[in-house]
């Protein structure tokens, strides 16, 4: 080979790595966007062939006002409570100071370790007739069964008040992050132009907070759109209850996917206003100062009533239930030790595992593919590869399997065909379509995660080493790899409790017989077997708690560096005496 | 007549002290300045005069008014002051127009309207009453802000580093525009800062602080000439104290040489001072015998400042057009300029 030849060889292959760069990552992004795809194409497809259009009609005639008048009761009760609960919070323990302040701070998080359909089955035990609140009712009146009226947990009502339970730290994060990155300036500037400090609060502190409030009450509502258990258990039909029994019930995938496109248009419509909100509080956090609002003490009667105030969502969205999961979970010690609960935390381990690897490994591969070349197509390709995160389940899990089943079909008839053996579902039926789904939803978790650790490795770094003589592999090795270590582990952690948790999309896509802890927890409570239910759901709920340990200290840090930022320097080390 | 009156006031927690035994007052229409190294306490008594801070002795009157005092604090909403911000605390959900007027909302509109359109003109933005904060620049920005404490028309401005977060050109242009937009409406205003060109540009009477305690209460010309305590004579302008003896002439002798004044005090033959000497007091004179080595030199644009080494090894600084330059290690003979004496006891220590 002469070097001519060579040299258009290599440049070649160079061709090929050039090409492979710039479009991995839409690649990917595209394969990731496929049940979306899928799911947004049969809602036109829908309209197209007459048979479809026929079941797009009687679903409109008979069940979608249904869903859309439930789905909006749930998003208004949820929205009203979780604004209530989470702003009021997120006020009190920034701008005042209270005995327990600090505690309630982090403990405001607490309920985010609760899955929503384990909240529901608690209190549905608690509420229940045999169950505390009623029994004790009846022993201190001496009512019998029939006597009184207790109202049904397991209504619509219930649905609203055990989400927004689970849901209002959003709000309450993300409110309260704003409230703190407020600058105490703003609220100074209007105390001097004759607002008194509750004055203050209503027309600058609480406007400035808008789009903050904005934001997380729309992630509250993406969260509601998405939730199958509560619903499920209470037994109010919405969009997904309603896929599930379309798809099962009357094994229609037409009719699944349509009500599918719906509920996927309704969580666009969500996460347009998240977008708008987002930017808008960019411009509302400008000139931020470095001091923070220094709290206002409060003492006796008042300082009693912040701390009552702050007490009951926690009370509510997770002492009483988790207190409810330990009896049922102490009362069932016998459930911990067979074979079955084994199994089933081996299961959730494998897919969790699995699911936090493979995302994680995704993630770093688009992070580097946008560093390397930060073109606007590698950026929209993020953009589209993190729509996940906004996604029902249920809607995923939909969109997963119908391509799948497909490629399943044509594989086993060409398979047939060419080598007479029948691989079965080797795509659909087995645990690739669960780690596909939950890469597609969790993905964004990580990218995120991973993209805010990146960031804080410059290029100037990369060049710094390059110029030190280090090669491209030793700069990964020397100065990525330490720097990158936390994200990447925050990041596993993050997705791997977020599969644990999940469980619509387990539900529809897992193989047959496989059972996870979600699974059973579910299964067992739709067999009125409660208290049986408890240990997978503990499990699930001590996982979930990581998270939230990661959160506060998250916050801890910003509250420090707010505080420290007030710390003026020492006269001395500012000053500078001429050389006498 | 005293607009603004501080009456030892003490501003603190715990046993610390941030502002320690204050007192100054400020005439109607007049422009005062705080001036400090950081964390001196130039702005936390700034706060207290706003009413954001306690005072744990002392008073302040605003107008004559008792506002603050260790039995009572008057609530900055009622204490007719108005505060432009280090970091100007625009509203960011308002619009300009709404900003300037949020403080005269219980006007009847017409009213705000044309007090709004009459700041707008004042400051030089008039038009940009519709747009919204983060749609300025810095400088802009730092307008609306004065604008916004000037519409309720406050008996005293307060200013926190109104310019610190400016580029240093805009900085001076714009501290000469708003002392005549003050000068204009006939506020009197109180600005701190920690740049003493600002002060110099902007204040009738400037105050020195220190450790939370004020050194010194005058005009900046006196300020700068006429120090009263060796902390003010090293933060204003550049300079050097030169040890010196008094002789039995009343003079007094330094590594300069003779030095000779009216400030020199009788009867102290033989004690020990400190002379200031400003790099304006030297003048480099070839044809002089007193002799120095360059040994540092700065460009400032339209002169060098010059550190030299006298003979016995003592540093201080001199003045050069900057057309006519040494180089480094050369000698070269100084003359000295120095129309008064400014003598320090010595063997003053810092604290």
């Amino acid at each position: 080979m002469t070097t001519a030849t060579r040299r258009k060889h290599l440049s070649l292959s160079g061709q090929a790595i050039g090409l492979l760069r710039s479009y991995s990552l839409p690649f990917v992004a595209i394969i990731i966007c496929l049940p979306l795809i899928v799911v947004a194409a049969a809602f036109f497809v829908g309209l197209l062939g007459a048979e479809q259009r026929e079941t797009l009609a009687h679903l409109w005639q008979f069940v979608i006002g249904e869903y859309i008048w439930h789905t909006l009761v749930l998003m208004i009760g949820v929205g009203l409570l979780v604004t209530m609960m989470g702003v009021s919070a997120a006020w009190l323990t920034t701008v005042c100071d209270f005995k327990g302040v600090s505690w309630l701070r982090w403990a405001l998080l607490l309920p985010l370790a609760m899955p929503a359909y384990i909240t529901a089955y608690t209190y549905s035990g608690m509420l229940s007739f045999e169950g505390p609140v009623q029994s004790m009712l009846r022993e201190l009146t001496g009512w019998q069964f029939g006597d009184y009226f207790f109202p049904d947990i397991r209504s619509l009502t219930g649905a609203v008040l055990v989400l927004s339970f689970v849901l209002f730290p959003y709000v309450y994060l993300i409110t309260r992050a704003a409230f703190i990155e407020q600058s105490r300036a703003a609220l100074e500037a209007a105390r001097t132009l004759g607002l008194s400090p509750t004055q203050s609060f209503w027309r600058v502190a609480l406007p400035m907070a808008r789009p903050a409030i904005a934001t997380g009450v729309t992630l509250a509502l993406m969260e509601t759109l998405a939730d199958y258990g509560t619903v499920q258990y209470f037994g109010i039909t919405t969009f997904t209850t309603g896929i599930f029994r379309t798809w099962y019930g009357m094994n229609d995938q037409i009719g699944a996917l349509q009500l599918a496109s719906i509920l996927l248009s309704a969580v666009v419509v969500l996460m347009v206003i998240e977008r708008i909100s987002r930017r808008q509080s960019q411009y509302h956090s400008a000139g931020r100062s470095k001091h923070s609002v220094r709290p206002f003490k409060l003492t006796g009667i008042r300082a009693a009533l912040a701390f009552i105030a702050c007490f009951i969502p926690v009370l509510l969205g997770f002492i009483l239930p988790a207190l409810q999961l330990l009896t049922w979970s102490f009362e069932r010690l016998h459930v911990w030790v067979q074979p079955e609960f084994i199994g089933l935390i081996r299961n959730s381990l494998i897919l969790a595992i699995g699911a936090s690897i493979i995302t994680v490994l995704v993630a770093l591969w688009l992070c580097y593919g946008k560093r390397r070349i930060p073109t606007p197509l590698t950026r929209v390709s993020i953009n589209f590869a993190s729509l996940g995160y906004a996604i029902p389940g249920v809607v995923i899990a939909v969109g997963v399997i119908v391509p799948f089943a497909w490629l399943d079909n044509k594989l086993i008839h060409f398979s047939e065909l060419f080598f007479n053996v029948n691989p079965g579902l080797v795509l659909s039926g087995t645990i690739f379509a669960l780690l596909f789904a939950y890469l597609v939803r969790f993905l964004s978790v990580s990218i995120q995660t991973i993209d805010s650790g990146l960031s804080q490795i410059s290029r100037a770094m990369d060049e710094s080493g390059e110029v030190l003589g280090l090669s491209s592999q030793q700069i990964l090795t020397r100065i990525h790899y330490p720097l990158l270590k936390t994200s990447l582990l925050t990041a596993t952690i993050l997705v791997f409790v977020d599969v644990l948790k999940e469980l619509p999309a387990t539900l529809i896509l897992r193989p047959f017989n496989f059972n996870t802890l979600a699974v059973r927890a579910y299964e067992l409570a739709g067999d009125e077997r409660l208290a049986e239910a408890g240990p997978a759901a503990l499990m699930i709920v001590l996982a979930g708690l990581i998270p939230v340990i990661f959160l506060s200290r998250a916050m801890q840090e910003r509250h420090n560096r707010n505080n420290q930022a007030a710390v003026t320097p020492k006269a001395e080390e500012i000053y500078e005496p001429v050389k006498a | 007549m005293n607009l603004l009156k501080l009456d030892q006031v003490d501003v603190g927690f715990g046993k610390s002290s941030i502002v320690d035994d204050v007192s100054f007052s400020l005439e109607e229409g007049d422009i005062g300045c705080l001036l400090g190294p950081s964390g001196c306490g130039k702005t936390t008594l700034l706060r207290s005069i706003a009413g954001f801070e306690p005072v744990r002795r002392g008073s302040i009157e605003i107008n004559n008014r008792l506002v603050s005092s260790p039995a009572q604090l008057i609530p900055p909403e009622k204490r007719d002051v108005g505060m432009v911000f280090q970091d100007f605390a625009l509203f960011p959900h308002l619009t300009v127009a709404e900003n300037i007027s949020f403080g005269i909302r219980k006007e009847s509109s017409s009213e705000q309207n044309q007090r709004v359109a009459q700041l707008l003109q004042h400051v030089g933005l008039a038009g940009y009453g519709n747009r919204y904060p983060h749609q300025l620049s810095g400088g802009q920005q730092q307008r609306i802000a004065l604008a916004r404490a000037l519409a309720p028309r406050p008996r005293v401005l307060l200013l926190d580093e109104p310019f610190s977060s400016l580029d240093a050109d805009l900085r001076e242009s714009l501290a000469t525009e708003v002392r005549a937009l003050l000068k204009s409406e006939g506020i009197t205003a109180l600005l701190v800062t920690h740049d003493q060109q600002e002060a110099f540009a902007m204040a009738d009477k400037a105050g020195v602080m220190y450790h939370g305690r004020m050194l010194q209460w005058d005009t900046p010309y006196e300020l700068y000439h006429e120090p009263t305590h060796q902390l003010v004579a090293n933060f204003i302008g550049h300079g050097v104290l030169l040890r010196g003896t008094i002789t039995a002439d009343q003079k007094v002798f330094t590594p300069l040489g003779l030095l000779h004044g009216d400030e020199v005090p009788e009867n102290a033959e033989g004690e020990l001072v400190d002379v200031l000497v400003r790099p304006d007091d030297i003048i480099i004179d070839e044809t002089s015998e007193r002799r120095a080595t360059i040994i540092g030199k700065g460009f400032r644009g339209a002169h060098y400042l010059y550190t030299v080494a006298l003979v016995d090894g003592t540093q201080i600084y001199c003045m050069s057009p900057s057309h006519h330059q040494y180089s480094m290690g050369s000698e070269v003979g100084l003359r000295l300029n120095i129309d008064h004496l400014v003598l320090f006891p010595s063997g003053f220590c810092e604290t």
